[in-house]
């Protein structure tokens, strides 16, 4: 992205400092000292104009020579808030501001930024070291969420070594380096961190073996490929903290005896990628990094491999062989990696979130990481919340929290899609061919989903559960990667099984036949259930087919890929009934099961923005007997309607929903008739 | 294990970012240079989804399919594209104007349904604002092509063009 480096003014000197340590801060003539404003571009909040704003407050800024500086952040997981700016006041006090663009940015500047109590609906709260926002609001999110690896994430400039320093940073790699390596693995073992790649390995095991394991030359590799569809924390971590992610590296490779680290991230993730290289850059510079890290025997330098956007390759085995420069096909284990992996040499590969909790565990002490979590899951989990839920974004929470807190507390519950953003319009969401009523309806949760294609859903009745490794796999689904993606009733269970099993059948290798092969048998049942051709033997061909899959193919991707499937045959198997036996999608999504129609009088306006862009709409004059008023119907002709919800929302558009869709289609109707 | 071959990803990766796609020829010359078959190097580079192995379209439309985007109605705006343009995601439309592609999370979950055109992210789409968003691009494309005629002159289009280089 061009823009962002002409307005990157956060030179080495563009220091967040926050209430505790303000000091030494570079004061301008005449006394006045500089205050931070902070924005986060990270790509959450670029998508939605962040680098806007950043450009918009630099020119006024520096037009009206206002005494700040700006830097630019990560994320700080409130998501739902981008373009989320946070501003120092003259006490030190942090505020934070969200929902902005570039006119309320330069509109904020002129009156309230650096108020100390701001009244603006802009105003988020105040914020915390560790990166909450104090508010009325967010009280309950703050309860319960527990920042470890997103304590820097948003706070800490991530292009600047010396302000992740000035934030403790490297004092854990100083520490392990007086240690004995076999001590490091010996306090993460007794930490019992767990892989957050998704399987939940115990990693002080996987080091101890790679330790062991003979042969020169070892090599740590970090494991950035995340592919899973609804999860994007470990492009945050690196976006907003690439050091942390450096450091757990380091300590990794001292543990282990490693001379070289490699970050193996998809280059989908450009802002992620450029960030790790310069993190990579400075900490060369700084001696953290290359021959005698840190004026000790240990030698240690790492470089950045872009993967080339296989979903199978965050499998060890194959992201090896993609580094290797061969197809990613998973190979059996044993040999394990860490006895025999990149170029057979011993190689440990550990997930982003992973090596980004090890300075925490090396600094703070095993004790202090086991207190937070459950026993068998010690630390927290960062989940990624999207879908219908009121404020998407990333929210890290100790293990065994229960689903229930996490949606409610810090997901803020169901989405509102009559709800308004400050400084905004209504909203434009949730009339992508859901809202059929004059008022979108309330949302209902039906189900969230977990870990993404490998994991499965969940219903109503499992909101209860606490989310740690057993509890999970005691319902049969893996925790993943810390997708979360929440339901409602306009969600249909069988198309959603059906588009997470067509995103792993596409991503399947084509190694085995039971993935590749069942998984395309699977695909094709439940497309024909979709289409409302399914049979009485449909769900239990599923059935049998998922089992093969789960017990024959050849790496985890097959085996979790019929999850979603399972899950929701298990938990929802009346919706799957319904499309086969009445050929109904109570869910009004599956597009062969459904057809758009209007509501005898529902259009009140008569403004035909519907028959302008569609087609298959004629309009003609009504006539109203009975109070002598003439009014407009409309009829859409089925055969030729192509149900992509144009009149649904060209009529939302002028505030009627007077186009409602009707389930089974209106052409089974007719032929259930003849 | 040959050495070289470790390098046959980033070699190929550097090849589509000078030309936009993987030309039989380069294949062909980094086979030679890093000693294995021709067919060996198009037996990796069809595994993997970055690369393409024919020249892209002027403009690439890519349709977000992350799970955020799929339950806020994705596959219909993905429908809409494929009727405007007339072809099916993962092709070029015959007069080379325009890529269309379903991609993997492009991480704007909050302003899902998500289309990213030319590097540039348009956020809650339906199938109205689909239309609006192509005829935009359309619209500009022929100011541009008007623009050469008389004065080889630039094109800004209304919602901005930062990355379209």
């Amino acid at each position: 992205m061009r823009r962002n480096r002409t307005a990157a003014p956060a030179g080495e000197d563009g220091a967040w400092t926050m209430p505790a340590d303000v000091k030494g801060a570079p004061g301008r003539e005449g006394g006045e000292r500089l205050r931070t404003i902070a924005v986060g571009t990270a790509t959450c909040g670029r998508s939605v104009g962040a680098l806007e704003v950043l450009e918009a407050l630099r020119v006024e800024i520096a037009e009206r020579g206002l005494p700040y500086r700006l830097v630019e952040v990560g994320c700080l997981g409130h998501c739902y808030a981008e373009p989320l700016v946070t501003v120092e006041t003259t006490s030190g006090r942090v505020n934070a501001f969200g929902y902005l663009d570039a006119v309320a940015a330069r509109y904020l500047l002129r009156t309230c930024f650096g108020e100390e109590e701001p009244e603006s609906d802009f105003y988020l709260g105040r914020l915390e070291a560790d990166g909450s926002i104090v508010s009325e609001a967010l009280a309950v999110r703050n309860a319960l969420e527990r920042r470890v690896v997103m304590e820097n994430c948003g706070i800490v400039d991530p292009c600047s070594i010396d302000d992740y320093r000035r934030r403790g940073g490297y004092a854990s790699l100083r520490r392990a380096l007086a240690a004995s390596p076999d001590d490091v693995i010996e306090e993460v073992v007794q930490a019992g961190l767990r892989g957050r790649g998704g399987a939940g390995f115990p990693t002080g095991a996987k080091w101890r073996t790679c330790r062991e394991a003979a042969g020169a030359r070892k090599v740590v590799v970090c494991n950035a490929d995340e592919g899973d569809p609804g999860s994007f924390v470990d492009r945050v971590i690196i976006e907003s903290d690439p050091h942390a992610v450096l450091e757990g590296m380091l300590i990794a490779g001292y543990a282990v005896g490693a001379c070289e680290g490699r970050v193996y991230v998809r280059a989908e993730y450009p802002l992620a990628v450029d960030r790790m290289r310069q993190a990579i850059r400075q900490a060369r510079d700084a001696h953290l990094l290359g021959e005698n890290v840190g004026g000790t025997a240990f030698s240690f330098d790492v470089s950045v491999f872009e993967a080339a956007g296989a979903f199978v390759c965050g499998e060890e085995t194959a992201l090896i062989a993609s580094m290797e420069g061969r197809r990613g096909e998973p190979r059996l284990r044993p040999p394990y990696p860490a006895e025999q992996g990149f170029l057979d040499r011993p190689t440990v590969i550990d997930n982003v979130k992973t090596l980004a909790y090890v300075r925490h565990i090396i600094g703070r002490g095993a004790r202090w990481f086991r207190s937070i979590g459950t026993a068998s899951s010690a630390g927290t989990a960062v989940f990624c919340l999207t879908g219908k839920v009121a404020r998407p974004g990333l929210v890290e929470v100790p293990l065994g929290s229960t689903l229930r807190t996490i949606l409610y507390d810090a997901g803020g519950g169901m989405v509102d899609l009559n709800a308004e953003k400050p400084g905004r319009e209504t909203p434009n969401i949730g009339n992508g061919g859901y809202c059929t009523r004059p008022r979108a309806p309330e949302t209902v949760f039906k189900a969230i989903q977990i870990g993404g294609p490998s994991g499965g859903f969940l219903p109503a009745s499992a909101l209860d559960l606490p989310v740690d490794f057993e509890s999970l796999r005691d319902v049969g689904i893996i925790m993943g990667s810390g997708g979360m993606v929440v339901m409602s009733q306009d969600d249909c269970m069988v198309e959603m099984a059906r588009y997470f099993l067509e995103f792993t059948q596409s991503e399947s290798c084509g190694k085995c036949v039971p993935c590749r092969v069942g998984g395309q048998l699977m695909l094709d049942i439940l497309g024909a259930v979709a289409c409302g051709e399914g049979g009485e033997e449909s769900l239990e061909a599923l059935r049998s087919l998922a089992a093969h899959l789960q017990r024959a193919s050849a790496c985890n991707l097959g085996r979790t890929a019929p999850s979603p499937v399972v899950t929701a045959l298990r938990f929802f198997e009346d919706e799957f009934k319904a499309h086969i036996e009445r050929r109904m999608c109570p869910a009004l999504v599956c597009r062969d099961l459904i057809s758009y129609e209007f509501e005898d009088v529902g259009c009140v306006s008569a403004c035909e923005q519907c028959s302008v862009v569609c087609e298959a709409i004629t309009s003609a004059y009504g006539y109203d007997g009975l109070s002598g008023r003439t009014y407009r119907t409309h009829e859409i002709d089925d055969d030729l309607c192509v149900r992509c919800a144009i009149c649904v929302d060209s009529c939302a558009g002028v505030n009627h929903r007077a186009v409602r869709k009707v389930t089974p289609a209106k052409r089974q109707r007719t032929e259930g008739a003849s | 294990m040959d050495r070289k071959r470790e390098s046959l990803l980033p070699a190929l990766q550097a090849v589509q970012e000078e030309h936009g796609y993987v030309p039989d020829e380069q294949a062909g010359e980094l086979a030679a240079s890093l000693g294995i078959t021709k067919a060996e190097v198009y037996a990796v580079a069809s595994f993997y989804g970055q690369f393409k192995f024919n020249p892209p379209g002027r403009h690439s439309v890519k349709v977000c399919a992350g799970t955020a985007c799929h339950v806020r109605g994705s596959a219909l705006v993905l429908d809409e594209w494929s009727r405007l343009l007339g072809v099916e995601p993962g092709q070029t439309t015959s007069d080379g104007a325009f890529d269309l592609d379903r991609v993997a999370c492009i991480g704007c979950c909050s302003v899902a349904p998500a289309v990213m055109v030319d590097g540039e992210v348009y956020g809650c789409m339906n199938s109205a604002e689909v239309r609006a968003v192509f005829n935009e691009v359309s619209a500009c494309d022929e100011r541009a092509s008007r623009a050469a005629e008389q004065d080889g002159g630039a094109c800004g289009r209304g919602r901005g063009v930062d990355d379209a280089g």
